[in-house]
């Protein structure tokens, strides 16, 4: 208790000095938070786009991002006739841009696909998609930006389209995207004949090894993986993640020095206390706990302000129309774990000076001099 | 005038300094020179001598709280030249009273006191018995929750004798526990101090520049430039 109130009284003393760590492990972790659950949110979207209503996916081997990924055709009609497969679909991605939205995300679909069949169609009929080749489906929000209604001919890049419908998703990407028949996708994005994947569905989990292995064998241009395995390999994935990590980490550091600097200003300004303690027997051990406590104090502190402040921006961000969908607010508790480890492990590092030269410290001279 | 005592002489050595040097600033301060001296369980004594000539540094090697640059400590017998030594000795065989009290200001009269009980790791509850016994005997025990800023000279001077005696040590070093106090306060913590240090059945060696305290001690150690130069009792 009184190792407690040694730990705590300190910090008392130091108000201020002790709230701006707090903070700034506080804001660290906010922003450690925010960054990695956007970008975990925004992979998490764009993989529920290439596992909707499937298991598998099959691209371009070694290729380094999907939008440059070529699969012929045939071997979409070839693999869905495959006794194993349920269903295999060709999605063509691609960029275009409107008038005040450079960049709006086009999906090339075929009338079967799942996000044609099973959304929620605010307007039109899904029946009407792909009847002509200038149709397009809009999402709910890309139909806001684009002022679009059913019926709407909308210019986008070089070519004017017909809006036959728009649906409602939950997936931000979707949601702000241009369903275009397949066919209009790849003459559109010079991409004849091929897509960028193909989703597939089989109809027996058991499957998969046999599945990929038959990709392998009869198209060694190609792999197949299942979604999971995907959203952990595809690169861009990784880059994103390791991304958000380092920014989180930049941020944590900061906050660690932070740390550093109050618990040295705290061990230099109670070397007398520090004495006392010694005097009466504490260890240098016991010394070293005091300080490493503090910090750990301060560490846990800013990282459960922190949480609340990220968690709480998160939903803010998730208010604002324009990221409606892009924003999933759900925070991982292996992720809330894992950044509370690290801010106390963070106040801990920045503890271990101050912590050393306490440990050091010489009663003798601290009380002889001071 | 001063004898040398021989009555307590009986006793066994619980503190022996044989051929203590100690020099500060690399050597350029000679402060202590060859300081042979023996303390006696049960006995007190009264460290005397002018400013500078080593009476606190030798209760500090005497306490395990410096090392002597040549020569020997000995506690209870025990050479101390060890780091387990040192933290034996400060939790359970020695307490420091000094003359700044040297409290922490932000905790209260008991945390101050209860602080060489946690170093010990003695439970909680011995620990609180302990400390009813010390502060109803020094007259503190209506003061348990105040924090030190609020207490007199006296009262903090008092709580510095019950931390000092909280793990029941059988040497008392204390380094002019009454020089920041007036003399009438000054008598009272004295007699304090003796009246514990009897009762507890511990060893007192102080250091002090008043003779009229000094006399009262059952022996008294002159020091002067660096050296013990008589063993004596008050008359």
């Amino acid at each position: 208790m009184i190792f407690l109130k040694l730990i705590v009284t300190n910090l008392r003393r130091h108000r201020i000095r002790s709230l701006i760590s707090v903070a700034g492990i506080g804001f660290s972790v906010a922003a450690m938070l925010t960054v990695v659950t956007i970008l975990q949110g925004a992979i998490g979207m764009f993989s529920s786009i290439l596992s909707n209503d499937s298991e598998m996916i099959v691209f371009e081997r070694d290729v380094s991002d999907l939008f440059f990924s070529n699969v012929p055709g045939e071997a979409a009609a070839q693999i869905a006739g495959w006794a194993m497969v349920a269903h295999a679909n060709p999605v063509l991605f691609g960029i275009v841009s409107s008038e005040g939205h450079p960049i709006i995300t086009c999906f090339g679909v075929t009338p079967a696909d799942a996000r044609i069949q099973k959304a929620a169609w605010v307007e039109g009929d899904r029946g009407n998609f792909a009847r002509h080749e200038d149709d397009i489906v809009l999402g709910s929000r890309a139909a806001e930006f684009l002022s679009a209604s059913l019926g709407s001919q909308v210019q986008i890049g070089h070519a004017s389209f017909h809006v036959v419908g728009v649906l409602k998703t939950a997936n931000g990407f979707e949601d702000g995207g241009v369903f275009m028949p397949l066919a209009s996708a790849q003459s559109f994005f010079h991409k004849q004949g091929t897509s960028s994947v193909i989703t597939v569905k089989l109809r027996n989990k058991d499957d998969v090894a046999a599945f990929k292995r038959m990709i392998r064998e009869k198209y060694p241009s190609l792999i197949a993986l299942e979604d999971a395995e995907f959203t952990r390999s595809y690169s861009q994935f990784r880059i994103l993640k390791a991304t958000a990590w380092a920014v989180g980490g930049c941020g944590l550091l900061l906050g660690g020095l932070g740390v550093a600097n109050t618990m040295i200003m705290s061990v230099f300004t109670r070397i007398r206390e520090i004495a006392i303690l010694r005097v009466n027997g504490f260890s240098q051990v016991q010394v070293g706990g005091v300080i490493f406590g503090e910090s750990a104090v301060v560490s846990v502190s800013g990282a459960l302000a922190g949480l609340l402040v990220g968690t709480c921006f998160l939903y803010a961000l998730k208010l604002i129309p324009a990221l409606d969908g892009y924003v999933d607010p759900t925070i991982h508790p292996l992720l809330m774990l894992v950044v509370l480890v690290l801010a106390l492990l963070t106040g801990v590092a920045g503890a271990v000076y101050p912590a050393f030269y306490a440990m050091r410290i010489r009663a003798v001279e601290a009380l002889r001099f001071e | 005038m001063m004898q040398v005592a021989e009555g307590n002489r009986n006793g066994r050595v619980v503190l022996q300094a044989e051929s203590l040097w100690k020099s500060y600033d690399e050597g350029t301060v000679v402060v202590l020179k060859g300081v042979d001296c023996a303390v006696f369980e049960g006995e007190t004594v009264a460290l005397c001598g002018p400013s500078g000539c080593g009476k606190s540094t030798l209760l500090h090697l005497l306490g395990g709280l410096d090392w002597a640059d040549r020569g020997r400590v000995s506690v209870n017998g025990a050479q101390v030249n060890r780091h387990s030594d040192l933290l034996r000795l400060l939790r359970h065989e020695v307490g420091f009273v000094f003359q700044l009290h040297n409290l922490i200001p932000d905790l209260t009269l008991a945390e101050n006191c209860l602080i060489p009980t946690v170093a010990a790791g003695i439970g909680r509850r011995i620990a609180q018995e302990r400390l009813l016994e010390l502060t109803e005997r020094t007259g503190l025990s209506h003061r348990l929750d105040h924090r030190i800023q609020k207490l007199s000279g006296g009262e903090r001077q008092r709580t510095a004798i019950c931390r000092a005696l909280m793990n029941r040590p059988k040497i008392l070093l204390a380094d002019e526990p009454t020089g920041s106090l007036d003399e009438h306060a000054s008598k009272l913590i004295f007699d304090l101090l003796l009246e514990l240090v009897a009762t507890e059945g511990a060893t007192l060696l102080m250091a002090t520049h008043d003779r009229g305290l000094a006399g009262r001690c059952d022996r008294l150690v002159e020091m002067h430039d660096g050296k013990i130069h008589e063993h004596a009792h008050a008359e």
